[in-house]
């Protein structure tokens, strides 16, 4: 199932928790919202749920309206950000919850419905605690009973809030790859909310950046990490290092000096380089290049993480070396960004 | 009050048994002072309350208790709570639902006058109907005129009773189901259930021994009530009486077996409502968490 998301705006009591943001999610793709916290990913989530209503704009399921249709209509699983499990029943009776409430006549008989619950289980590997109660469930067991839970109603789309956001680091990683099988297995369009770029970029085959209420960039793994379309998506994705420099002549100019970087395109006056500290050239001589003074270094499991000052307004700037490389303390060193990208100075 | 009982909480009581410096002296003569006052004030009126019923023996006891005004009293009581608490059960839910889950202007203002009956003196609720429904008020010859007596009948002593209780189950479910928050209720409507299901499967088991707790006071509330029933109720014996009212005439009668002996009925509630009470502290207390007004 295609979900459109069409200049959808939310306000709560007239704050903006999302402005005009628009986002085609393809059928059976599994994509991540990442962005810090209140950036509004919750929001959104909620939003395609039908949990909330738009202030302004549309939500469509495939060619359908669906703004105005309710969260029962909608046909979606959601998996809560604190799982939601009901305590009252055993795992089996909150797999099949959403069964057990159909109306009547495409209500699966009891036989069925515990059958069903059963299997869910085996999915999410589980099998044999259907009689357990979720106080009975470790965190990891919680979360994979949410999502039999949510899968139980063969949704349409799958939307999960930080599913793994209150597990230790190494449940984390396993649940990671687990959701990828399981989402690769049933075809499930998939939404899933995170903070966690790492998690992020492992899983989903394209990454929404939201930042401030907005979206800042869509894009595989590797189109958002390797060019970033915003200052703000530099930094918040993985590691960037940030120069302010001055454009002019086609040239990249610190302190009156080019360092070698040409932009035949931007236009003259202040603005800021981006790069990845390890995504650098490491000079011997220096013509046209970012030559610094060691400040301080530290290990970095396996490299070398140094500061370098330079320029007449002693800039700090952070750069990654081989290990084995040489630079003590006050030595000099030289580089250029081998991969770039220059932004104008915000006003 | 019996609270909660998490970890973090009987680790905050064993630090603050090694952190407070009272000697013992002090804790003896606290402890003392506290039994005393319940010993002298409450256990030794409830002793009272049965020795004088019994004191000239079972036959006279049971015999007053046969007095056919008593048992209309004891069936109007019955009557009285029996309407008065479901109704008070519906409204606390619905009032609880409103304030816990949704967002709306007004709201403090709604806390309030649920809290209302608990600091107005219950005579004055009581005159406030009278005001209402009395013969010089606008409502009660107009309601006259169609056969409906309201003051002095049992409809009068319903609504003064619902008036001075129904702050007790909205109280004890506010807190509880503000903890809970609309997290599962929320899961229940995106896996298909209506507002019915998610309420019946959902909210009802998350709230129940809250539920239970708040009917049980409200409860022991209704079928003991004097002031507000007093006002309306005329004092019409074998009609409008309610077992406490009962009780004072009796008593004012100098009949004190029977007075006493009626006046058991009702220290016994008490102490039922009591036992309940306590059970339901010792093995639901954290189902029923929250703060306690009363
Ligand atoms: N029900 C609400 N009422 C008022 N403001 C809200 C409500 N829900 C969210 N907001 C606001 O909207 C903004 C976006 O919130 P949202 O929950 O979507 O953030 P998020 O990206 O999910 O953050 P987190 O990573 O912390 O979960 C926040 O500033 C938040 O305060
Ligand atoms: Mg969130």
């Amino acid at each position: 199932m295609d979900v459109r998301v069409a200049n959808v705006r939310k306000e709560f009591d007239r704050f903006p928790a999302l402005h005009d943001v628009s986002l085609d999610i393809r059928s059976g793709e599994l994509i991540a919202l990442l962005g810090p916290s209140g950036s509004g990913k919750t929001t959104l989530l909620r939003l395609i749920a039908g949990l909330e209503t738009p202030t302004r704009g549309a939500i469509y399921f495939g060619d359908e309206d669906a703004s105005h249709r309710t969260i029962q209509e909608r046909n979606v699983g959601f998996v809560f950000q604190h799982y939601a499990l009901f305590r009252h029943m055993t795992v089996a009776d909150n797999i099949g919850f959403g069964l057990k409430v159909r109306p009547g006549a495409t209500r699966p008989p009891k036989v069925e419905i515990r059958k069903r619950a059963r299997e869910l289980l085996d999915l999410v590997q589980l099998s044999g605690l259907e009689d357990r109660y979720p106080a009975q469930l470790s965190g990891g067991q919680r979360q994979r009973v949410a999502l039999a839970r949510a899968m139980a109603i063969e949704p349409k789309v799958l939307l999960l809030d930080e599913p793994f956001g209150a597990l230790d680091a190494q449940v984390r990683r396993e649940l990671r790859r687990w959701l990828r099988d399981i989402h690769d297995a049933t075809g499930h369009t998939t939404v899933f909310v995170t903070h966690d770029q790492e998690e992020a970029l492992e899983l989903a085959d394209r990454v929404v950046v939201m930042s401030q209420g907005r979206i800042e960039q869509v894009g595989t793994a590797d189109e958002v990490y390797d060019t970033p379309n915003s200052p703000f998506v530099y930094g918040f994705i993985g590691d960037s290092s940030s120069v302010p420099v001055k454009i002019e002549a086609g040239q990249v100019w610190i302190d009156e000096r080019p360092i070698g970087l040409s932009v035949p395109a931007a236009s003259n006056g202040d603005a800021t380089l981006y790069f990845r500290p390890h995504d650098v050239e490491l000079l011997d001589g220096c013509s046209g290049c970012i030559a610094g003074t060691v400040v301080a270094s530290r290990r970095v499991a396996g490299t070398r993480r140094v500061e370098l000052e330079f320029g007449g307004h002693q800039q700090r700037v952070e750069i990654e070396l081989p290990v084995e490389h040489p630079a003590a303390q006050k030595s000099r060193v030289a580089f250029r960004p081998r991969r770039w990208k220059i932004f104008p100075q915000e006003a | 009050m019996a609270d909660f009982v998490s970890t973090a909480s009987l680790h905050a009581e064993k630090n603050r048994a090694t952190a407070t410096t009272e000697s013992r002296a002090t804790r003896w003569v606290l402890l003392a002072l506290a039994f005393g006052f319940i010993a002298l004030f409450l256990l030794l009126p409830l002793i009272l309350v049965f020795a004088e019923a019994l004191k000239r023996g079972v036959g006279p006891y049971l015999e007053a208790l046969g007095d056919s005004d008593t048992l209309s009293a004891i069936r109007l009581t019955l009557l009285v709570a029996a309407i008065s608490v479901p109704l008070n059960l519906i409204f606390g839910i619905a009032a609880a639902w409103a304030i816990a889950k949704f967002e709306f202007k007004g709201k403090a203002f709604l806390i309030t006058l649920i809290d209302l009956p608990f600091s107005v003196s219950p005579v004055i609720s009581g005159l406030v109907y009278v005001l209402l429904f009395g013969s010089s008020s606008l409502l009660g010859p107009w309601l006259k005129s169609y056969g409906i007596e309201i003051l002095f009948a049992v409809p009068g002593i319903v609504l003064a009773t619902v008036f001075v209780t129904f702050p007790f189950v909205a109280r004890e479910l506010i807190p509880l189901m503000q903890e809970q928050g609309t997290g599962d209720e929320e899961a229940a409507l995106s896996l298909g259930a209506n507002g019915w299901q998610a309420f019946w499967y959902v909210t009802l088991p998350n709230i129940k021994w809250g539920l239970l707790y708040g009917v049980l006071l409200c409860n022991a509330r209704a079928m003991g009530e004097f002031g507000a029933v007093s006002v309306v109720s005329g004092h019409i014996r074998g009609l409008t009486n309610t077992m406490p009212l009962h009780v004072e005439i009796l008593y004012n009668e100098y009949n004190a077996v029977a007075a006493f002996a009626v006046a058991s009925l009702l220290a016994g509630l008490a102490l039922v409502t009591l036992v309940l009470k306590t059970i339901l502290e010792i093995h639901y207390g954290h189902a029923i968490a929250g703060s306690r007004g009363h």
